[in-house]
């Protein structure tokens, strides 16, 4: 490699994944438009997913940072990716059976995932306002699209079009507050920002924390934190369900990543100020999360308010402004995507003559005829209520740690008192499968969901003896953060 | 082999009951998996019981204090694995492993329904259970306590009865509402002890009871009630229990009454009264009324119910109104008769509840009016049951009576009226008790259905047996329970009564790390102003 190259070194992961991108969608075009082709296409891109991810873990070390520090390449983003890519990689593998059902499996759809991929490694190394735009916009473009995939189904088209109207409305308010930061800082980079934010008092920095607002109220959108998670169930359920496995997870990791690099390293000088914005965020999201899910049937629409509920209790972590909660943000996105994908594996075995379920209460019973389905599930809940031993605990533990470690007791009470209302309805889904009278059985549990919903309920149970290294990893990735 | 059953004794018996569960989750599901999943949890109980005596109640050293069969592994970040026990949770460890060949035993021939699933449960919930007794770190701790819910839950829900939904969720969550709150405290305690080791905090808090400062105490202290109360459980957050008991399976009474409710003693005694002794002598008087109120109330509300079970369960919560009056009496009579009545107890409603089993196996009913005269047909069961009756009454001569006596000793040296007042629950606990007898028992046996009645059978006598020989033994002769105890209690009791002395309470509050005693005399003027009551 010559030298001028050797520079861009840091940024091979995403060189690999978009031009793997870009590559497929040249192989998919000349190959016959089948369903099997398109599912070639697929274990390509989970390839190259692969391909990106190894690289990042066996060729990343220390700090980089590129065209004038727009892309920063450190442990944070280098795990924050990982999750990301993971996140992708088991969604696509989720989505091939179902999508064959459905008679959509097209090459476009990979592809798009990768697109979107991409679009989510840029987020979570943006260091600047141009290029937390480029990568946000890359993504949800991409997302749209997906969102709408099965474009002959209603309600699939409903959900990509509010996705696309709200999304672009705060996409919208989003560069108006960075157009305002750039206008006080007179620079995109976050290091000039911080620089300029720092030690000026509220008066002096209005227009400031007027873009911060505006800023934080995209990326709240993106995140789907209250008040701005109304897409969200909409979405959910609009969306097939592999779709909306990948929303629930690769998404969500690259927003708050983002989210964590605008607050953290943008405007660590005025955390007073972004602290109330989060702290009231994370409250609302956890209680109406928590309250709003209880009268759900759908199970798709209960697991988008546990996505809303799942994100204020990850906000917690951010809410404490310290090494401890960044840790915890970073341990508890890794958790709820491993959980969120297990039980999305659960909800696409929800099948009894060729037809997908999404009522909860088709799960009748279902200890009865398939037990370890009801066994994988029944963990998964308990883990996303927050109840030892499963590795679920440990997420809400380390964000809570964190929060008392700054003394944020009101928030850390309310955020325990969410959780026990939050215990309610997964407890339901439980009781539904274990308690209740069984139905005809579901059909049998397919190869992809089967062995996701399985090394995810294994690593709920015995994630807890091995957390160790895990743990550390994500201490490392927050030492990327000075407080 | 000396050196094995030291080091690694505690996690061997903690986690025995789990070998179980890979060989009858291997079963096949007909009648002989069922079968063999019986005879598998069984033997899997009892070997557990075999090594819990061979390998903790013998090698326990009764003349000392400190935790013994301390094991201590890094864990991951700042946790570590790390077992113990000492003479105030020894006891409990054997009392699981006593009660769970029972358990399963009396679940013989009732549940016949998922079978494989409920012995699964059952020894997973033993494991928890050993754990929560043994864990020495405040996160391992939690970890196995709020653990415990699950199976719990789950054996309620599954195999309960009618109204067994609503039971297992009013269980779960109150339970885990006011364990959220005790987890929180224990992150406050992280953070400004630096360790969640218990042992060290209760060694840190014994040399420095200032290491939190008093208003610190208090919410530290109501934060740990919150849960404890619940578990334990105290008047008014009982309304669980009742609910819990009648709905569950004649074995899932059995464990809830006979070891879960203890998890909120031992708490108490672990947690409250050597960490924050100031706050505990000072909130005393709030536990003293919760109990009184639990005594005489719940006596009373038991005299009124139809159902067998509902009214043991409320009998259980007066008697825990003993306990937790003798732990905060602070005193050594206390929280002897505190420790004492907990095991006992743990015998007693164990052996009332799998009586109520036995009948309820035979009839399908708990209504008290259902039965009568059943001392015609069943001599043996009402003979049996009469010794757990007077058992439960407190009778001299039976087990029942020592924790109930030294409970009411304690108190009555803090607080007279609170003993005068707790002494009214006796002579009620012998109303409702021999009420309940007399019309289960004794009368006419005019009830067409109770004609054909058969006396119990072998299986239940063995069940029986065991229980019945160690309740009167510990009446008559409580050494081998007292002796255990008195040196982790003395101990308790002593650091209590320094921590609490006018002297040290006005001691300065130092730094979390330092393990220094402050002599009073050096202290600045200014620091008693926090301290004055």
């Amino acid at each position: 490699m010559p030298e001028s190259l050797a520079i861009y070194a840091p940024l091979l992961p995403e060189l690999i994944v978009a031009v793997g991108a870009i590559t497929l969608l040249m192989y998919g075009t000349f190959r016959p438009e089948t369903q099997a082709e398109a599912v070639k296409v697929g274990w390509l891109a989970i390839f190259v997913l692969l391909l990106a991810g190894g690289t990042i873990i066996y060729y990343g070390e220390g700090t980089q940072s590129l065209f004038t520090s727009a892309f920063i390449n450190d442990d944070f983003a280098r795990f924050m990716k990982v999750l990301a890519l993971l996140g992708s990689i088991f969604a696509l593998m989720l989505s091939f059976d179902d999508f064959k059902d459905h008679g959509i499996m097209k090459f476009e759809y990979p592809v798009l995932v990768l697109l979107a991929t991409v679009g989510m490694m840029v987020m979570i190394s943006a260091g600047d306002l141009i290029a937390l735009y480029i990568g946000l916009e890359l993504q949800s473009l991409a997302l749209y699209i997906i969102a709408a995939f099965r474009r002959d189904c209603i309600r699939s088209s409903e959900a990509g079009l509010k996705y696309f109207v709200l999304g672009a409305l705060s996409s919208g308010m989003l560069l108006y507050g960075a157009s305002l930061i750039y206008g006080f800082a007179g620079s995109t980079d976050f290091q000039v920002i911080a620089n300029a934010a720092k030690g000026a008092d509220v008066a002096t920095n209005l227009w400031l924390i007027f873009g911060l607002v505006f800023l934080l109220v995209g990326l709240a959108f993106k995140i789907s934190a209250v008040p701005f998670h109304m897409w969200t169930p909409e979405v959910y359920e609009g969306s097939t369900t592999p779709v909306t496995a990948f929303f629930a997870t690769a998404p969500k990791v690259a927003a708050i990543a983002l989210l964590m690099r605008v607050v953290l390293g943008a405007f660590p000088g005025i955390a007073a100020q972004w602290q109330q914005i989060i702290i009231f965020v994370a409250i609302a999201s956890m209680l109406l999360g928590a309250f709003a899910a209880i009268g759900q049937r759908n199970i798709k629409r209960l697991m988008a308010y546990s996505s809303i509920a799942n994100i204020g209790f990850a906000l917690i972590g951010l809410a404490a402004n310290n090494m401890e909660g960044t840790q915890g943000v970073l341990i508890y996105m890794a958790i709820y995507v491993v959980m969120t994908l297990g039980t999305f594996a659960c909800i696409l075995s929800m099948r009894r003559d060729e037809q997908s379920l999404e009522d909860i209460n088709e799960l009748s019973g279902l200890a009865k005829n398939n037990l370890p389905m009801a066994f994988a599930l029944m963990v998964l809940m308990f883990s996303l209520a927050g109840i030892p031993p499963m590795i679920g605990f440990f997420a809400k533990y380390y964000v809570f740690l964190a929060a008392i470690r700054a003394e944020l007791y009101t928030l850390a009470v309310v955020g325990v008192l969410a959780s026990v209302v939050g215990a309610y309805y997964y407890l339901r889904i439980v009781k539904i499968m274990f308690f209740d009278e069984a139905r005809d059985p579901f059909q049998p549990v397919r190869f992809a969901p089967g062995v996701i919903m399985t090394a995810s309920a294994l690593l709920m149970v015995g994630g807890v003896i091995g957390l160790g290294p895990f743990v550390d990893a994500a201490l490392v990735a927050a030492n990327t953060f000075k407080f | 082999m000396i050196s094995f059953s030291n080091s690694y004794a505690l996690s061997l018996v903690t986690f025995m009951p789990l070998i179980g569960v890979p060989f009858i989750m291997a079963l096949a599901d007909d009648a002989s998996g069922q079968r063999n999943a019986r005879w598998i949890a069984l033997f899997v109980t009892l070997f557990t019981f075999a090594l819990s005596l061979l390998f903790i109640w013998y090698p326990f050293d009764r003349n000392i204090a400190e935790f013994q069969f301390v094991e201590e592994v890094t864990w991951f970040g700042e946790f570590e694995y790390k077992m113990g026990v000492d003479g105030i949770s020894m006891l409990f460890v054997i009392l699981t492993t006593f009660l769970m060949p029972l358990c399963i035993l009396a679940s013989w021939e009732s549940v016949k329904e998922r079978v494989s699933e409920y012995m699964i449960a059952f020894l997973v919930l033993e494991t928890l259970m050993i754990g929560v007794f043994c864990a020495l770190d405040l996160v391992l701790f939690y970890l196995f306590f709020e653990a415990s819910l699950i199976p719990m839950f789950l054996i309620i829900g599954v195999w309960g009865g009618g109204r067994r939904v609503y039971a297992s969720y009013k269980f779960f969550l109150y339970t885990l509402l006011g364990s959220v709150l005790m987890l929180l405290a224990m992150m406050f305690i992280y953070w400004n002890a630096g360790t969640t080791d218990i042992q060290d905090l209760i060694k840190n808090t014994a040399e420095n009871p200032q290491l939190f400062p008093a208003d610190v105490q208090w919410w530290l202290w109501l934060a740990f009630f919150a849960s404890f109360a619940v578990k334990m459980p105290m008047w008014p957050v009982h309304t669980w229990l009742p609910d819990a008991h009648v709905e569950a399976p004649t074995a899932g009474s059995v464990i809830l009454a006979g070891i879960l409710l203890k998890m909120g003693g031992y708490g108490f005694l672990r947690f409250s009264i050597p960490m924050f002794p100031m706050a505990s002598v000072e909130l005393a008087p709030l536990v003293f009324t919760l109990s009184v109120i639990a005594i005489i109330y719940t006596s009373l509300v038991a005299l009124a119910q139809e159902d067998i079970k509902k009214l043991i369960a409320y009998s259980s919560v007066a008697h825990m109104g003993f306990v937790t009056m003798g732990i905060f009496a602070g005193n050594t009579q206390g929280v002897d008769g505190a420790i004492f009545q907990m095991l006992s107890h743990g015998l007693v409603s164990a052996a009332l509840f799998l009586c109520v089993g036995i009948i309820y196996d035979r009839m399908h009913t708990r209504e008290i009016a259902a039965y009568g005269g059943l001392a015609n047909r069943m001599p043996i069961y009402a003979f049996c049951f009469m010794v757990f009756t007077m058992a439960n009454v407190g009778l001299p001569g039976t087990s029942g009576f020592v924790g109930e006596f030294l409970t009411l000793l304690g108190a009555f040296k803090t607080n007279t009226w609170v003993a005068f007042l707790a002494t009214t629950g006796v002579i009620l606990s012998a109303s409702y008790a021999l009420l309940l007898y007399r019309r289960v028992i004794f009368g006419q046996l005019d009830k067409p259905k109770l004609m054909s009645i058969q006396d119990m059978n072998v299986r239940e006598i063995v069940i029986i047996v065991p229980l019945v020989a160690l309740i009167i033994l510990f009446g008559f002769y409580p050494s081998p329970i007292l002796d255990v105890t008195a040196v982790s209690v003395k101990n308790l009791v002593a650091n209590y009564e320094a921590a609490i002395q006018p002297g040290t309470a006005l001691a300065t509050p130092t730094l979390p790390s330092s393990s220094d005693l402050v002599a009073p005399t050096q202290l600045p003027i200014t620091d008693l102003t926090t301290q004055t009551p």
